[in-house]
């Protein structure tokens, strides 16, 4: 029986206010923590810790900081419309920004899709975007199937105050983890012998955190699966403009464009700027909906989370030109794809292997090889050896539900190349030193 | 197998607590359909059912042409873009935290401090009522509020969090205060009904009563939350737009006065309707629970305010002088305007209840209804909206117990708009006495007729002011003690 104090104490919050879903004990964020405590200076070459578990893009802000200094004199004269843009609070979104966005996202995808503007909903983030999609598509208790692994977040923003359950699809480093028919189907039977009913499939496409594209095989599989079941298909394509070369990267929209939209009403795309435009404080977000239903319910939930007016003002300016949006999207590809080839190179001059990724801001990389027993504890232990002796923060495999032990996830674009190069002697550094002391052990 | 339109989504989704289908929303849509504007539709819907303020917003204006380094998009400002852009910390920008506790502790006359660390934002103070539902409520608790109420509530205290709303009824009577009675019976209802009672929302100043709570009931809720261990959510998004005596008298005031469970208490705030900004989106959460406040801000992830935006208002809001200026301004603004239409009003015999704050006034048509029924509301609202071609706001849709009375909006318009606006309401009334008086031909009585005293042509729709009862915004008003106790 519990005491009446305990129980007069533990009913006085919410149920999702005392659970831990809210995910923030989990190694991803601690490891953040070791990181604020003490931060690595690159100006005086400190010691500290350099964050590689944070998913930002700083490559190419300096062409947003080009375009600003050079409009910004235009900019300033948005005093003539204030008063009208801060009484704007239409859960609509600016036309404006809605049309620059479709724009945006076509000319990602080579043009290959198109995107009407009225199907746009506005949320503050990708993280709204995702958990408002899912208060939409499924009920409490319901589940979502995610391939393994997955970006840690999810497990808050999809099931926190939804109450709705992630079911993983569980993928192999063996065929480099991609989304098989029979682990798609697993995943589904999984959900039924728990008697749990499946609302759709959520994917990342480029994925985080492997950094890789989803093949259109693979995407048209995935498809075809949904279809069969007659569940919903999320694509999280926050790092569309982030793969290396646009011909690579699939969206499930070209497909669905080429097949003139039959059966169209479950795919539905999350798209934010905080990754491919280094823009996360703006809180840019928008589901992307096939489903006129889920577009105009996607709406009205977004009061409670819309884009600040400003802000939709300033963004609208910013992609509506072209010239600015073809540069930009070019130049990020190039150095993204550099910064990714010095990291894996590096990697590989220590001996340590990467999943062959072809976007993100991150690598996908295997130290298997320094467990001695593939266990998830093992690769907790070596994720606190890195970060504590290392000093490197990145994210180990368990956070993002990686089924096998051993392989972490390591951020590359929000650090400049010198500070990159650091980390790279750290790791080189360290390996070695590992292997000198399994020599002596060996002896 | 196909999926279609609505199959295949949640109930939340399929269902209609979205709130949209409600007759608030209708009048809208009128409007929506035939807007008034001065030149190119001057005989369209005045717009009286949107609660904004818009009587202050060129103050903000001149601010901003003079602190062109408040915007991350300015040659002055632009070499801060970098890292305002990249900030995305729940916690929020250190100097905007600052500067809002600093905004509210002083539109509450300076009478109580607000922590920095417990402030937490929302998208909008939409997303901080449900945020707040969310972290102490679960689905199928209850929530009391008094009626009659914010009509979004509906919504936003319940759309995804299943909270359930428990109406506490004020009445005409005595001025539709809360009484101890009145709280009492409403938990005990619920409890009948096997609802667990996990707290009462407020909005002081109330919306749509245009009031603001005196101490003694203040003082009585406090005391009943305390008892009976429920939560006590204060919505305080109007408190800057008191505009005349009593001052408001904040929760947070309250707290320091008396013995109470601070776990209990938490604030809702804004700046859509103090500083007319609702596109900006600004929602905060201040908790006394540290617990809340924890939780609310790892919720907060899911509205977290602009960081542009934070970063704008962080540099308008420590600015003293112009906040000093700004709430004077703005409360003799709202005065003026508050004056001018509630005048109007009386001219024609048409009440409003007294209130001290709001954007709006609650106005009592209960003599115009043909009978005193929700029906007789809705009719007449009806003939509002498509002969008077005003969007008022129908009582019933705040869930007002008593059918009759009107929330009628005034800061969302300049003057030359809300003369005409008179004028079509006194245009009706005389037309409405006139059909009155054919069917009451043998009547003698002069009760429930609303009866002119003064000159037709005053509110003649190309009439100018000449009176020196109708102020312009900028003519001195004698101060009243609230302003006084600002400076």
């Amino acid at each position: 029986m519990v005491a009446d104090n305990e129980q007069y104490l533990s009913v006085r919050l919410s149920k999702v206010a005392v659970s831990e879903t809210h995910g923030e004990d989990s190694p991803y964020f601690a490891g953040w923590k070791a990181y604020d405590e003490n931060p690595y200076d690159e100006l005086c070459d400190s010691s500290g810790v350099i964050q590689m578990g944070l998913a930002e893009n700083q490559v190419s802000f300096d062409l947003v900081e080009k375009y600003l200094e050079k409009h910004s004199a235009n900019m300033g004269k948005e005093t003539s419309s204030f008063r009208e843009n801060a009484l704007f609070q239409d859960y609509h979104g600016l036309k404006s920004f809605r049309k620059a966005m479709a724009s945006f996202m076509e000319q990602i995808r080579g043009g290959r899709a198109k995107f009407d503007p009225d199907k746009i909903v506005i949320t503050a983030g990708a993280t709204a975007a995702n958990e408002l999609l899912t208060f939409i598509l499924a009920d409490p208790g319901d589940a979502l199937l995610i391939p393994t692994p997955y970006y840690p977040g999810f497990d808050r923003d999809l099931r926190w105050r939804t109450g709705v359950n992630i079911i993983p699809i569980h993928c192999k480093s063996s065929n480099n983890f991609e989304i098989t028919q029979e682990s798609l189907e697993s995943a589904y039977d999984e959900a039924e012998s728990k008697n749990v009913k499946v609302r759709g499939v959520l994917i990342t496409n480029p994925s985080n955190p492997l950094g890789a594209t989803i093949t259109r095989t693979v995407v048209e599989g995935i498809l075809e699966f949904v279809t069969r079941k007659n569940i919903h298909l999320v694509s999280d394509e926050i790092y569309s403009g982030s793969a290396f070369s646009s011909d690579e990267f699939v969206s499930v929209s070209e497909i669905l464009e080429a097949r003139k939209y039959q059966d169209s009403e479950r795919v539905h795309i999350v798209y934010s700027l905080s990754k491919d435009l280094g823009l996360p404080g703006f809180r840019v977000g928008t589901i992307y909906s096939y489903n006129d239903h889920v577009v105009k319910t996607a709406r009205r939930m977004s009061s409670f989370t819309l884009i600040s007016s400003q802000t939709q003002q300033l963004i609208a300016s910013l992609l509506s030109d072209r010239k600015f949006t073809e540069n930009y999207i070019k130049t990020n590809r190039e150095r993204l794809k550099k910064r990714q080839q010095m990291i894996v190179s590096g990697l590989e001059n220590s001996g340590i292997q990467c999943l062959k990724g072809n976007a993100g801001l991150f690598c996908w990389m295997n130290l298997s090889p320094l467990l001695e027993e593939c266990t998830k504890e093992q690769e907790l232990d070596l994720w606190k050896l890195i970060l504590n002796e290392v000093k490197l923060n990145i994210s180990p495999g368990s956070s993002c539900h990686c089924s096998e032990p051993g392989w972490f996830r390591v951020c590359f674009a929000n650090m400049s190349e010198r500070t990159l190069d650091v980390a790279l002697k750290r790791i080189h550094g360290f390996i070695i030193s590992r292997k000198f002391m399994k020599r002596i052990d060996g002896e | 197998m196909e999926l279609k339109g609505s199959s295949n989504l949640s109930k939340l989704a399929t269902g209609n607590d979205h709130g949209e289908n409600s007759l608030y929303f209708e009048g809208w849509k009128a409007y929506d359909n035939d807007p008034f504007h001065p030149t190119r539709n001057p005989k369209g819907v005045i717009q009286m059912g949107l609660s904004e303020n818009q009587l202050s917003v060129e103050l903000i204006e001149d601010w901003i042409k003079k602190n062109p380094g408040a915007s991350i998009c300015t040659p002055e400002g632009i070499l801060a873009f970098k890292d305002i852009a990249n900030f995305q910390d729940y916690h929020g920008l250190p100097e905007f935290r600052n500067a809002v506790a600093k905004f509210m502790w002083k539109v509450r006359g300076g009478l109580a401090g607000f922590d920095p660390e417990r402030i937490v934002m929302a998208g909008g103070a939409t997303g901080a009522s449900e945020l707040l539902m969310f972290c102490l409520a679960d689905p199928g608790d209850g929530f009391l509020v008094p009626s009659p109420c914010y009509p979004a509530f509906d919504r936003d205290l319940r759309w995804r969090t299943g909270v359930q709303l428990l109406y506490v009824n004020c009445k005409s009577s005595n001025n539709f205060q809360l009484t101890q009675q009145s709280l009492e019976n409403a938990y005990e209802n619920a409890r009948k009904a096997n609802i667990k009672v996990k707290g009462l929302i407020i909005a002081n100043p109330s919306n749509p009563l245009g009031t603001t709570m005196d101490k003694a009931t203040f003082k009585m809720l406090v005391k009943f939350i305390n008892d009976k261990k429920i939560h006590l959510v204060c919505d305080e998004i109007y408190s800057a737009t008191v505009f005349c005596g009593p001052k408001l008298v904040s929760v947070s005031e309250i707290i320091e006065e008396m013995e109470c469970d601070r776990d209990l208490i938490h604030i809702v705030y804004s700046l859509s309707k103090d500083m007319g900004l609702p596109g900006f989106r600004v929602g905060i959460v201040y908790s006394y629970n540290d617990k809340v406040v924890s939780c609310a801000r790892k919720m907060s992830s899911f509205g977290l305010i602009s960081s542009q935006t934070q970063y704008f208002l962080a540099s308008m809001l420590s600015d003293e002088e112009f906040v000093e200026k700004y709430l004077s301004e703005s409360a003799i603004r709202l005065a003026n305007q508050h004056d001018l239409f509630t005048r109007g009003l009386d001219e024609v015999g048409i009440k409003c209840l007294e209130s001290n704050a709001g954007l709006y006034v609650w106005m009592d048509l209960r003599p115009l209804l043909k009978e005193a029924t929700f029906e007789g509301e809705m009719d007449l609202w009806r003939v509002i909206i498509s002969d008077v071609k005003l969007n008022v706001s129908p009582g019933s849709s705040f869930h007002c117990h008593e059918p009759g009375w009107f929330r009628v909006c005034f800061a969302n318009m300049d003057i030359k708009t809300m003369r005409i606006a008179l004028g079509r309401i006194r245009k009706f009334v005389v037309q409405e006495n006139d059909q009155v008086r054919q069917v009451k031909k043998q009547k003698k009585t002069s009760e429930g007729h609303l009866t002119l005293n003064f000159s037709s042509q005053m509110y003649d729709e190309t009439w100018v002011v000449s009176s020196p009862r109708l102020l312009s915004p900028r003519s001195p008003l004698p101060q009243s003690p609230l302003l006084r106790a600002r400076t």
